[in-house]
Order: C-alpha cells, then sequence, then structure tokens
C-alpha cells in the first residue's frame, strides 16, 4: 500500500522559544504600527459604512473604457466628488459617489441623474445605496458584534482553560485582528461589511490555531511534570508543527483558490482570510505560545496530585 | 475503536442517508420536481439575490408626517365642533405641536359644556381638561404604537398590491423595526421602474376649481393653490382649487390605461356606487366649470365640465405615454400609500453578475476540493482516502442542511463553504498526526488509532467551538449576504465534526476489522 509522504520529517527539535523575542518586538511593531495607520491614515471605508452609491457597470459597445471621457460626461451632475476605477474587466468600472447632503431622497435622485445621463449604453451590474441612517447603523453593528465575539471567545477560553493561556489567546486574537484591519489601512483596500466578516472569521481560526498548541501544552504539562517550561513550550510547538503545517497550508489553498478564481467582488475578503492565515499561524507560534513563560503558570501545575505545593515551586523556578 | 454499537452505526447511516435526500432535489432541475412524488423532500437551497439577481430595498415610512397629519385633522374637527354647532365657544391657540393638540377655552365656565365635544373629537387620545381652560389631547403610547403598526400594515398591504401587478414572482414584504419595510424582489428585470411604482404616494383627489379667485391673490382659507403637472404652453402654471375635495381615489373600484378618440393614452377609471353618485350631482351642479384632478399635489388634468356625468365612469387624460398611464392606473387601482416612503438602503445586482458570481464561485470551490483532495491523499494516503470521503459526505450535508433549514446560500456563503472544506480537513489531520505519533511510541495499529481519535476529539471541540461563537455573532449582527457567510460557516462546523470524526471513525473501524493491519499505511 502507498506510503503517505511526510511533509515535516517525525521529532523535529527546532528551537522556536529561541526567536520569541525578536518575534515580539515584530509583533508590538505590527500592531502598534496598525493603530497608527488606521488613526492617521484611516480606513478607505465602503459605502456600507461611510453611505453613498456604488455601481458597477459594464460597458455594452466598448472594449475598453476611456475613464476619462467617462468622467468628464459625469462632472457636470453635480453630486459630489465621483469616483471611477475599472473592475475586473476592462469594459467594467465601479462608480463610487459620496453621501448627499441631502440625505435619502437626494441620493435616491442622484443615481437616478446618474442613470439618465449614463443611458442604456450600460448595462448596471450592481446598485448600491446605503443612507446615513442605515450606513450608522451597520457600522455599530459591525462594531458590537466584533466586541462580542471577541467577549464570547474570551469567555468560552478563560471557561476551558486557566486564565493565562485565556488572555494569552486573546492577545493574539486582538494582534491577528488589529493587523488585518491595520493592513487595509495600509493598502487602502474597501473595507467594508464582508471585511469585518473576514477580520470575525479570523479571529474564529485564530483561536482555533491557538487551541490547539494549547491543548498539546497542557497535555505535555501533565506528561513532563519536572521540564522547563519553555522547553515544554518548544516540544508542544515541534509535536505539533507537522499538523500546523498541514491545517494551515491547506486552509491558504482554499482561500488562494477564491483570491484567485472568487472574482473581483470577494476578492478583498480572501485577500484579508490569506493574511489572517499566515498571521494566525504566525502569532500561535511566535506570539501565543512564547507568552506563557512570561505567565506564572506553577498554579497550574501545582494543582497536579501529589504535593502540589512544592511541585509548584520547582516548577516556576525552572521556568523562570 | 472497533466496536460501533448497531445503534450507532444505525444513526451514522441514517444521518448520511437523510443528508443525501435533502440535497438530492438541488440537483434536479426544478421543472422536473415538481412531478416526483409527494413525499420527496422539494425544498432546495435558494439563492441569495446576489447570486440570482434582484433588489434589496429598505424603506422608511414617514410615521411622524403621518401622525402630523393625523393631529392636524383633529385639530380641523375640533375648531368645526366648537364653531359650528349650536352652541359657539370662544378658544385661544387651537394648534398641534411635538405630538399634542392644545388650546385654550376662553370662558372656563364653559368647559362641562365642551367636554363632550371634545371627547368626541379626541376618542383616542389622552384629553385632559385644566379648570382654568387649559386643553390637551395626546396619544398614548399604547395607541401610538398601535397606529405605527397599522400604518406599516396598510403600507405593505398597498406595496403587495402594486408589485403584484407589476407581474414581480415571489417578492418579500416584511416590516422591520419599528417604521421599516424590507422588500425583495428577485430576479427583477428593471429596478427603477418598480422603485418608481413602491415610493409613489399615488394619493388622487377630485377637487372644483374656484373659477373666481384670483390666481396671484392670497387663497381664501377654504382653497389652495395646486401646481400643474406638465402645463401646456398657453396653460396656467397654478390653479384655485377648492380646499375640500368632492371626491378621492378611495372611491374608485379600476382603472385601466387605455386610448382616447385621437390615440392619445388616457386612464379609464370607475367610481363605486358612492362615488358615482356624488361625482353625477358635482358634474350635475357644475356643468361648464372645471374640477381639477389632483395627484401628490400635483394637478394632472383640469377638464370643463359639458355635461353631467352618471354613469361613474371616466378618463384621465394628461399628456401621458402608454407607460406612464398604465403606471397610473397600477397606482389607482392598487390604492394611495397612507404615509410617505423613503428607500435608505438598496442592493440591485443584475442577473449577469449573478450569474458571474456563481461560476466564479463554483470555479474556486471546485479548484479548492481538488487541491484538498489531492494533498490529502498525497499526505495521507488511504487514511486522507478516508478523510476526502468523509469532506465529500460534508460538502453533501452542508447543502441538505441549508436546504432543509431553508436557508438561503449567498456569495460570501460560498467562499463560507469554501473555507469550512480547507478547515474540515483540520480534523483528520489532528487525528491523523496524532495516531503517526503513537505509533511511533510502538503501538498496535489498533491502539493507536484508539487513542489518536481519543487524544484529538477534545482539541477538535475546543478549536469548533470558537468558530461557532465568532459565526454565531456574525449571524445575529449580520446583514443579508454577511448571514448568508455566518449560516454556512455554522452548518459547517457542526456536519465537518460530524464526518471528520464519526464518519471516517467508522470506515477505519470496518476496515481495522477486515484488514488486520499489522502496520497502519501512514
Amino acid at each position: 500500500m502507498y506510503k503517505p509522504f511526510h511533509l515535516v520529517p517525525a521529532n523535529t527539535r527546532f528551537d522556536f522559544m529561541r526567536f520569541h523575542k525578536p518575534a515580539f518586538l515584530l509583533s508590538v511593531i505590527m500592531v502598534i504600527g496598525s493603530i497608527v495607520l488606521i488613526f492617521t491614515k484611516g480606513l478607505n471605508y465602503g459605502i456600507d459604512f461611510a453611505g453613498g452609491v456604488l455601481m458597477e457597470v459594464q460597458s455594452k459597445q466598448e472594449q475598453v473604457v476611456d475613464l476619462g471621457a467617462l468622467r468628464g460626461k459625469l462632472d457636470g451632475l453635480e453630486i459630489g466628488e465621483i469616483t471611477l476605477q475599472t473592475f475586473g474587466a476592462e469594459n467594467t468600472v465601479l462608480i463610487r459617489i459620496p453621501q448627499q447632503p441631502g440625505g435619502d431622497q437626494a441620493t435616491q435622485q442622484a443615481v437616478a441623474k446618474l442613470k439618465a445621463t449614463l443611458g442604456d449604453q450600460w448595462d448596471y451590474r450592481r446598485t448600491e445605496t446605503v443612507g446615513p441612517k442605515v450606513g450608522e447603523e451597520l457600522k455599530s453593528s459591525a462594531v458590537w458584534a466584533s466586541l462580542l465575539a471577541i467577549l464570547g471567545i474570551m469567555g468560552y477560553v478563560w471557561f476551558r482553560y486557566e486564565w493565562q493561556f485565556g488572555i494569552n489567546a486573546v492577545l493574539a486574537l486582538i494582534h491577528d485582528c488589529v493587523t488585518t484591519v491595520g493592513l487595509f489601512a495600509l493598502t487602502g483596500m474597501e473595507f467594508n461589511l464582508t471585511t469585518v466578516a473576514a477580520v470575525l472569521t479570523i479571529a474564529g481560526y485564530s483561536v482555533n490555531d491557538t487551541v490547539v498548541i494549547y491543548d498539546r501544552i497542557r497535555y505535555d504539562m501533565r506528561r513532563y511534570k519536572t521540564m522547563a517550561i519553555k522547553d515544554l513550550i518548544n516540544l508542544a510547538l515541534n509535536s505539533t508543527l507537522s499538523r500546523t503545517t498541514v491545517t494551515s497550508g491547506l486552509t491558504l489553498l482554499s482561500v488562494l483558490a477564491l483570491a484567485l478564481f472568487g472574482g473581483e467582488v470577494i476578492r478583498g475578503f480572501s485577500i484579508a482570510m490569506i493574511w489572517g492565515i499566515v498571521i494566525g499561524t504566525y502569532s500561535t507560534i511566535c506570539v501565543a505560545a512564547p507568552l506563557l513563560i512570561y505567565m506564572h503558570l506553577h498554579r497550574i501545575r501545582g494543582k497536579e496530585p501529589t504535593d502540589p505545593k512544592s511541585k509548584g515551586d520547582t516548577a516556576a523556578q525552572q521556568g523562570a | 475503536m472497533l466496536q460501533f454499537s448497531k445503534f450507532k452505526v444505525t444513526i451514522i447511516l441514517g444521518i448520511i442517508l437523510l443528508g443525501i435526500i435533502f440535497s438530492a432535489p438541488n440537483l434536479v432541475p426544478s421543472d422536473k420536481l415538481a412531478s416526483l412524488p409527494g413525499w420527496v423532500p422539494k425544498t432546495v437551497v435558494s439563492l441569495g439575490l446576489d447570486l440570482q439577481g434582484g433588489s434589496h430595498l429598505l424603506y422608511e415610512v414617514d410615521t411622524a408626517k403621518f401622525l402630523n397629519e393625523r393631529l392636524d385633522s383633529v385639530v380641523n374637527d375640533i375648531r368645526d365642533k366648537l364653531t359650528k354647532g349650536q352652541t359657539k365657544f370662544g378658544y385661544l391657540n387651537l394648534g398641534a405641536s411635538n405630538g399634542t393638540v392644545s388650546l385654550t377655552l376662553r370662558d372656563p365656565n364653559q368647559i362641562d359644556a365642551a367636554r363632550p365635544l371634545l371627547q368626541q373629537a379626541t376618542t383616542d387620545m389622552d384629553l385632559q381638561i385644566g379648570s382654568d381652560g387649559k386643553v390637551t389631547a395626546k396619544y398614548t403610547d399604547e395607541t401610538l404604537r398601535r397606529l405605527k403598526a397599522q400604518l406599516i400594515e396598510q403600507s405593505i398591504e398597498v406595496i403587495r398590491k402594486r408589485i403584484d401587478q407589476t407581474g414581480t414572482k415571489e417578492p418579500t414584504i416584511i416590516r422591520q423595526g419599528e417604521d421599516r419595510i424590507v422588500v425583495q424582489l428577485p430576479g427583477v428585470k428593471d429596478p427603477e421602474h418598480i422603485k418608481d411604482l413602491i415610493g409613489k404616494t399615488a394619493k388622487m383627489t377630485f377637487h372644483m376649481v374656484d373659477e373666481a379667485a384670483e390666481v396671484s391673490g392670497q387663497p381664501a382659507p377654504t382653497d389652495m393653490v395646486a401646481k400643474v403637472r406638465n402645463p401646456k404652453s398657453d396653460g396656467a402654471v397654478q390653479l384655485i382649487v377648492q380646499k375640500l375635495p368632492l371626491l378621492s381615489g378611495q372611491n374608485l373600484t379600476d382603472a385601466q390605461q387605455s386610448f382616447e378618440g385621437g390615440g392619445q393614452p388616457v386612464v379609464a377609471f370607475k367610481f363605486d356606487n358612492i362615488g358615482a353618485k356624488k361625482f353625477g350631482q358635482a358634474t350635475a351642479q357644475n356643468v361648464g366649470k372645471r374640477f381639477a384632478i389632483i395627484l401628490d399635489g400635483e394637478i394632472i388634468t383640469a377638464p370643463v365640465i359639458k355635461d353631467a356625468i352618471l354613469g361613474g365612469s371616466g378618463i384621465i387624460s394628461g399628456s401621458f405615454t402608454v407607460q406612464s398611464a398604465q403606471d397610473l392606473a397600477l397606482l389607482l387601482r392598487a390604492g394611495a400609500l397612507p404615509a410617505d416612503l423613503t428607500v435608505i438602503e438598496e442592493r440591485t445586482v443584475g442577473a449577469d453578475l449573478g450569474a458571474d458570481s456563481i461560476e466564479a464561485g463554483k470555479k474556486a470551490c471546485l479548484i479548492a476540493i481538488v487541491l484538498i483532495v489531492v494533498a490529502m491523499l498525497v499526505l495521507y494516503g488511504f487514511f486522507g482516502l478516508i478523510a476526502n470521503v468523509a469532506l465529500v459526505l460534508n460538502a453533501i450535508l452542508i447543502f441538505a442542511g441549508l436546504s432543509a433549514l431553508g436557508a438561503t446560500l449567498t456569495f460570501p456563503g460560498i467562499a463560507g463553504l469554501v473555507l469550512t472544506l480547507g478547515m474540515a480537513v483540520d480534523a483528520n489531520v489532528l487525528i491523523l498526526e496524532r495516531v503517526r505519533e503513537e505509533m511511533r511510541n510502538g503501538r498496535s495499529p489498533v491502539t493507536a488509532m484508539e487513542a489518536g481519535y481519543r487524544e484529538a476529539q477534545g482539541t477538535i471541540i475546543d478549536a469548533n467551538a470558537t468558530h461557532v461563537i465568532a459565526t454565531l455573532f456574525l449571524f445575529e449582527f449580520g446583514s443579508g449576504p454577511i448571514k448568508g457567510f455566518a449560516i454556512t460557516l455554522l452548518i459547517g462546523v457542526v456536519t465537518s465534526f460530524f464526518t471528520s470524526v464519526y464518519v471516517t471513525r467508522l470506515l477505519t473501524s470496518v476496515w481495522l476489522r477486515r484488514a488486520r493491519p499489522k502496520l497502519l499505511p501512514l
């Protein structure tokens, strides 16, 4: 019978912990950089949050649309600053109109004006309008969903693990989510509802990945009661390395398929997910696991049977 | 590991069978589906508007304006009752503001006499009369709620009638929150036209033109100025008409587009019995004078009455096109909206883009599956094959779940499906890596398998639980397409746990019992 190929050889002995300090530094820089970018450069909010009009139109005649000529045609409409961008194909254009000062009714009139000017030379593939009130509501519900999801995950990890694990898992999760949002600020990719869905999925994935390693660390802690915590973490990371590589690789493959073949509409989502899987795997190995050495894990180990107090103390000394 | 109770095996096979039965209708063309026997489940996964094309419209009903109008009519009623009855009452500051009608009776001694009249005028309101003659009336919270609910209810009714008349199939029209209505129109070709039809209030009234009044002067209190729509080059831009309408669109029983003698498109209408009688009387008394037909505040026509119109039917002519005459006839048949509507959110996707999205989604899905299947075969050989069987079953079960729940598959939902398939094999990877480890520790095939499943199970549950939590909140707060994403992920997490833990375990145990291998090919 076919003897399968082992992607990662058995019994690797990488010293992951050796790199944990530069990794921490890198992570801190990425998180702070992301926050600075989010607050200075800001996010390119899509109409879901900013309100306004988004239209995807496709020329019925031209193979390549002359954006300059189209702009000239639309500039006289006086409906605010119109942005034009080819979308996927050369004959497809994404038109954005900002929120109209006159409110919802003015927005509808702007759409009607735009359609009247463009005429029937175009296929209207997509029309989305979001009024100011709805935009605000979508924003606040996105914020609530994110906060509650993070709290919920935190609660679960808290309940299933000791608090030290819980805090680290959530730190890693926040690290992943913040840098994902930071990526959107850096690249100026549109930030919309689908992006929020991606961020929350990344949150789930990030903790999922962390939980697998933590389970292993706990398991090894029970098996090797006297091993230094640093070595324990290395051991757990090495023994799950094959799984980490395979799972991340396969998930990455399927998201790559989405990014390459899934079309223009969900490209932002796919790119966010690619980043999320890479950063989620990195943060598990380089942030969530190594952070444990700074937590006083002796309490957990102290819970083991036979003379909890003395055992706990030795473990703490070894771990320090 | 080897032991699977008959009961467990039956349950597992039963779930798989149900999965196949419930997902199968998705493969049958819809025209053939109807001819199948009754016991076959026929619900298929419904495609979201972003995939099949169509419009999602969120309307806000102007409840404030509606309530103000109601208060205004209460004010008018009070004025009539206090001044036109046998006893006249003197009052000050009669008016409505901030949802409250107020006035002050000049003579506090008249309070007792005025009370029954005021009560009549403010039946469902909370009426307060002070001893100094100060009167206030406002709606109680409960009444306000009821009025708003009725208003939304009536609006939905009118919207439904209008949409039905356009021939749009399977529209969804539901209330959302306090004062909003969601309208979903799958597969609609010309969303602007339908939006136009839904958005029109279509309040039609018939008024006599006050020929004596000066157009430039201040109109008398019983008169009002109305703009003429499409005024003729030699005609008036506005007319002065009597405020009180003779009749309204409510008295109509039918309206149809037809043609005048000259071939001009017109709208022919019929009154009900009461309307016909009133219209007959009014036209008989006013031969030679003009009456105006006002639609949403604008005069569409103001013809001269040549004869008494007794048959209860007539035509409206007013420089219509065939389309606009048809639209007006439709609006008149469906009735007027009780309040103004504004679109506050619109998501329209053309059928072409929807079809493109389905194609792209299918392609991404297939490529992802092929990549995963090949990778699992290369990495885990025979057990990879078992995991792949589970993966395919998982896809079937996800579709069965979506069908059985009547859930909607959206474009982000397809992305969720792809993602789920990628993550679903994680459980098998965890188990198989664990088994490899146990084998290295010198365990026999059966005990290594046993340990693999036992040790990995807790981790798999923890890892999936975090996903469920994140997804639940996404489902709770997300809108349309995002909800589709969340529901696909949710179903996927549950089904993948079943297939990648129970199904693979059953298959592996059957193989172990048959083959009794000395070494696992892993």
